[in-house]
């Protein structure tokens, strides 16, 4: 019988996670940014159809890059989780951070117990009521590890660019035209090319809504915002 | 045994409602009907289980209104006078409820969810239609404990976007489903409510004609029927009245349907009209 060839674990790890960082980096990326009136969501995504960012429950919005599919499978998992713990408790119970967990800890196990890891990268945004609580921003990695976010999150290929612009620009309650024109200013930062609002996803959860704070913003409204109209 | 791996993934993701989800992932909070059957040789008692009486929809120029009474009626006594029966099921559509008042209200929370947990998974609305067949297969789950007093026969209404109309759908206790040109009610104050709309309802009513017939038919329900609530003028209980138009669900308000009521009862006193 052949005997199946040792691999350090060390090695393992290492090359699974050279694998996943690579098939993200590959990816567009997405912003997030806490705005005067709850949190903004920005993608570049030429698709109108297929989207990377979307509704969970109420207060909270989930943003994925990396493959489709896989985000996908874990967007869906986020939407039974959230709608079946609203419909046994009360939607005042679902929150981001549970939910934060749980993609933590099935992105970890798949990263450790599957020979191909995830290769994605999660966020959950919960927009805070309107009565003083913080907004909170929570972005999974591919191997689990889970980090919450301040004012402004990155991810996908140019994350760390980004991070960095941002750093620089970023001010607190910006109102939602300023902070979308930021957001697309720092999706192009490394890139020689303007982003038009057909190649733009954006979405907003927005404290002033009633019950369900998520919006989409559509082409039109984007143009608007954006100062582009013709 | 490959093959059957795809397939189940397939269906699995591939299924975008929440009940099945439920029923699937945690039974135990299905509300079926063997958790809530009494046993067999025992029968239920639904005389001590409170009864939402009398809602109604029907449709005019905008849309549609729903509307129902606040009471809810346990046998001869009453169990609550502000309950609401009529529920916002999604932007376009509303259920109202009559019949056990505590698993239509569940079925009411479930449909809600359901329609939600479809919006979000698929990005993309049930057609008005899907929406009705979906409530019915609901009704029809409850079969078992409607046979034993539990029955729950929703009004479900709405607004169709791809015909620009309003539409409403009745429904029996074995989740038949029928749908209503221009008006209907549900409960024990029903029949009376039927006849006072089929004496008022117009076509192309605009909205004040619209909520004044639907205030009269309430009137005369909870005149003729003893489970149905009249409005309230001492506690300040008015019935629920809901829009449901191309812009969405909303209220009427309670200060507005107090106007209309008292306009009603005021002129029925002066011309003894309806005594």
């Amino acid at each position: 019988m052949p005997l199946p060839y040792y691999v350090s674990p060390e090695q393992m790890m290492k090359d699974k996670a050279e694998y996943a960082r690579k098939g993200i980096s590959r990816g567009r990326s997405i912003v997030t940014l806490e705005i005067r009136d709850g949190i903004l969501l920005v993608a570049e995504n030429p698709s109108t159809l297929l989207h990377k960012i979307s509704e969970i429950y109420d207060r909270i919005a989930f943003a994925g890059v990396g493959k489709y599919n896989e985000f996908e499978n874990l967007r869906i998992a986020g939407i039974r989780h959230a709608d079946i713990k609203g419909y046994s408790y009360s939607r005042g119970d679902v929150t981001a951070k549970a939910l934060a967990n749980a993609y933590s800890q099935a992105l970890g196990n798949i990263f450790t117990q599957d020979i191909k890891p995830f290769e994605v990268e999660v966020l959950v945004a919960e927009v805070a009521e309107a009565n003083g609580s913080r907004n909170e921003i929570y972005h999974i990695l591919y191997d689990g590890t889970i980090e919450d976010e301040h004012n402004y999150a990155a991810m996908g290929g140019q994350a760390d660019e980004i991070r960095r612009f941002l750093k620089d620009h970023y001010r607190d309650a910006l109102p939602l035209d300023e902070a979308l024109q930021l957001g697309v200013r720092a999706l192009t930062v490394t890139q020689n090319k303007t982003l038009s609002e057909r190649d733009l996803e954006v979405a907003v959860l927005d404290r002033t809504k009633e019950r369900r704070k998520f919006r989409r913003i559509p082409p039109e409204a984007l143009s608007q915002l954006l100062g582009t109209q013709r | 045994m490959n093959d059957e791996h795809w397939q189940h993934q397939f269906r699995e993701y591939g299924n975008s409602s929440f009940s099945d989800l439920l029923r699937r992932d945690s039974p135990h909070l299905f509300p079926s009907p063997a958790a809530a059957r009494p046993p067999l040789e025992q029968p239920a008692a639904p005389e001590l289980v409170p009864h939402g009486t009398t809602v109604l929809a029907l449709r005019y120029r905008d849309g549609v209104i729903m509307a129902g009474d606040r009471q809810a009626t346990a046998g001869y006594q009453v169990a609550s006078r502000r309950i609401e029966k009529i529920f916002k099921a999604d932007d376009l559509s509303g259920v109202g409820i009559a019949g056990a008042a505590g698993p239509a209200m569940e079925m009411a929370k479930l449909f809600q969810t359901e329609l939600e947990h479809y919006e979000k998974v698929e990005g993309d609305n049930l057609s008005l239609d899907g929406k009705a067949n979906k409530l019915g297969q609901m009704i029809r789950m409850n079969l078992q404990a409607a046979m034993m007093g539990l029955a729950v026969v929703p009004i479900f209404a709405g607004f169709d976007e791809k015909a620009g109309v309003g539409r409403l759908f009745k429904y029996d206790i074995t989740g038949g489903r029928y749908e209503e040109k221009d008006y209907d009610a549900q409960g024990s104050g029903s029949k009376d409510a039927r006849d006072s709309l089929k004496k008022l309802w117009k076509r192309d009513m605009g909205r004040d004609d619209a909520l004044r017939v639907t205030l009269e038919a309430l009137i005369d329900a909870a005149d003729e029927d003893v489970g149905t609530g009249g409005p309230d003028l001492v506690r300040g209980i008015y019935p629920t009245v809901k829009t449901i138009t191309r812009s969405g669900f909303g209220d009427v308000a309670d200060d507005e349907v107090k106007r209309v009521c008292e306009a009603i009862l005021a002129d029925r006193a002066r011309t003894g009209n309806g005594g």
